[in-house]
């Protein structure tokens, strides 16, 4: 794909960002404390990458799908950490409430979260629905003016940090499956909420990940997001375009291993050679960047047709997220053998790529819940 | 208060490649980017910006219609306007008639208090248009700044860096000042203000719209022209003594005996 000088320009902001402030330094610091710095947050939101395609009105940049995938590639590409925290606000935080939210609520909630001073997270998952998000247990009974909320949400992204948490509670617990699903903003300093430990994970170390418990949590009717009983849909909808931000990730992550993949076999001499001149290897590397491109026109292009707000679009996310996500697990794979024994040591970047990207085939979507995405279209 | 800043787009390379026949710079394929030090210049005038808001800061470049690039980004960074003087007539030209031109463009733009501008660029190296900007403008200029301590009501407290120290200077305003990269940090962008920066007209001069004769610039106006480029012959490769500290001390003396350098 040929980008505007616009996006050009967007490339590059987020590239001279990642290089002059993702240092090895910090990144090491991010994986041994697993504390992301603050200070790194509030540089990301001035740059306006919590707010990329946020209306101005509401505190962001006004931007297109295209800005956020570039913006999202080229930061992974040093550090898939940060785009999880650049994820958060503009897609799945963000995305419910510029889907339902009412001006109020948009004023209240969108605002802070794309200027960097407050954090949403995105309760769907719990600890018996995952890919089947209609078995959701957490119930919400309307008393007065208020809902009182119970039940267990699991592998939250941002819980322990978390201001706020959009849960999808039953409303209606007579409705089957899906249906009777409605959506809260529920501020997490409200009685009755707290946080399981944060969970000890294989990769994506810095932004924390844990249970929510709702015990008689009584949140008010003002933050009931969207119609009651239709919280399931836009959940659904905020996933299907959701994947884009992943897909984005996947591209960056992927170009970082090809990246090292190249310096590498460059460098390194065995046989009297670099290991380079080996076909073994060389052709490793020419299926490595055919496949990577492969992959960035499927993102560039499910956000292109994103922001002309096409049908298609839906499908095209699904399709990035699983093409990417499996090509950056293999590209991922495929550096850390090039770099053989020195791939296994975590003074080497390939080591924590390969462990940030084995959950992009996971969350939001697994790739065979994109299959089937993909499949039911066709077949429908 | 009205800020100009002067700025250039110039290859982004450290190795710089040139034309063997023609003795310029080769500049196909070298991406371009903002001249670092015309960055930390832009930086200095958002600052002020960022401190009293109604403060207008213009940027104003010479260079092919590609500049318009460059002048995007420091739209995007925060600038308020664009301007660039671009015409074929201005082709050529040599820090004699860039300074020339950049002058008359200066004046068109007419009421401002301070002209930022880099210390040099990074491809020519020269530090000359800044000083003569400010001679064809009858303006007072201090080189080299690094710290802006104090606006006064008809002038400016400035540092201006020496090799082993700084000077403190006050400068009547308007005047020219040219930037050091221990200044400042130059910000990042914002997508709000890439987003702005597109929908931002710049506006483009010729030597017609400056009211600049064509004799006055480009090829024509610059008595300095270049006679020959090439590129240097790589250092060869250092000799490291080894042995004990004596026996390194005995070779290296020989050596430099040998060379008669002792």
């Amino acid at each position: 794909m040929i980008f505007s000088e616009k996006h050009e320009l967007v490339r590059k902001l987020a590239r001279d960002f990642a290089e002059k402030e993702l240092t090895k330094e910090i990144l090491d610091e991010i994986e041994a404390t697993g504390q992301y710095p603050e200070e790194l947050l509030k540089k990301l939101a001035k740059a306006g990458f919590f707010g990329i395609k946020t209306p101005k009105e509401y505190g962001g940049q006004g931007s297109d799908y295209l800005s956020y995938v570039i913006v999202m590639e080229e930061l992974a590409r040093i550090s898939a950490v940060t785009t999880i925290w650049v994820s958060a606000p503009n897609s799945l935080g963000g995305g419910p409430l510029m889907l339902a939210g009412t001006p109020e609520q948009l004023e209240k909630y969108l605002k802070p979260i794309a200027t960097g001073e407050k954090k949403l997270a995105f309760g769907l998952t719990e600890p018996g629905a995952g890919s089947d998000a209609g078995g959701t247990k957490t119930t919400a009974v309307k008393d007065g003016d208020y809902y009182i909320l119970n039940g267990r949400k699991a592998f939250i992204t941002m819980a322990p940090v978390a201001d706020w948490t959009i849960i999808y509670a039953k409303t209606d617990k007579t409705a089957k499956g899906s249906r009777g699903i409605s959506a809260f903003i529920m501020d997490m300093k409200l009685p009755g909420v707290s946080v399981g430990k944060a969970e000890d994970k294989m990769g994506i170390i810095g932004c924390p990940t844990s249970d929510i418990i709702m015990e008689d949590v009584r949140v008010h009717k003002s933050d009931l997001l969207g119609e009651e009983g239709v919280g399931f849909k836009n959940a659904m909808k905020t996933l299907d375009i959701g994947r884009i931000g992943v897909a984005a990730m996947s591209v960056g992550v992927a170009q970082g291993c090809l990246d090292e993949a190249v310096k590498y076999a460059k460098e390194r001499k065995q046989f009297g050679r670099r290991i380079a001149d080996f076909q073994a290897i060389s052709f490793m590397l020419a299926d490595m960047a055919t496949k990577l491109q492969a992959a960035k026109e499927l993102v560039y292009r499910a956000a292109q047709l994103k922001d002309i707000n096409s049908p298609e679009a839906g499908m095209a996310a699904s399709m990035a997220k699983y093409y990417a996500t499996e090509i950056c697990n293999e590209l991922a794979g495929k550096a850390v053998q090039i770099h053989g024994g020195y791939g296994f040591i975590k003074d080497y970047r390939v080591e924590r790529m390969y462990r940030d990207c084995r959950v992009f085939t996971i969350f939001e979507g697994t790739s065979q819940v994109q299959q089937m995405v993909i499949s039911g279209q066709l077949l429908k | 208060m009205k800020i100009i800043v002067c700025a250039k787009q110039v290859p982004d390379t450290n190795e710089v490649k040139i034309d063997p026949v023609k003795g310029t710079l080769i500049r196909d394929g070298v991406p371009s980017i903002l001249n670092p030090d015309d960055a930390n210049a832009l930086e200095e005038a958002l600052k002020i910006k960022d401190k009293n808001p109604d403060t207008q800061v213009a940027v104003l470049s010479m260079g092919p219609p590609q500049a318009c690039y460059m002048l995007r980004e420091c739209l995007a960074m925060g600038a308020d306007a664009a301007y660039l003087l671009s015409s074929r007539a201005f082709g050529g030209a040599d820090t004699c008639a860039t300074s020339t031109t950049l002058a008359f463009g200066v004046r068109k733009i007419g009421d401002y208090d301070i002209i930022f501008a880099g210390r040099q660029a990074i491809d020519g190296d020269t530090a000359q248009v800044g000083p003569q900007l400010a001679q064809r403008l009858g303006l007072p200029v201090v080189t080299y700044v690094q710290n802006i301590r104090e606006f006064k009501e008809k002038s400016v407290v400035v540092e201006r860096q020496l090799e082993d120290g700084y000077e403190v200077i006050e400068v009547q305003t308007p005047c020219v000042l040219t930037c050091v990269k221990e200044l400042n940090d130059p910000r990042y962008m914002t997508i709000d203000g890439i987003e702005g920066a597109y929908k931002a007209e710049i506006t483009i001069w010729n030597e017609n719209d400056v009211a600049l004769a064509p004799e006055n610039c480009g090829l024509k106006a610059s008595p300095t022209q270049v006679f020959r480029s090439f590129t240097p012959p790589p250092k060869g490769k250092g000799e490291i003594l080894s042995g004990t500290v004596a026996e390194m001390a005995t070779a290296l003396v020989g050596k430099l005996n040998e060379k008669h350098l002792l």
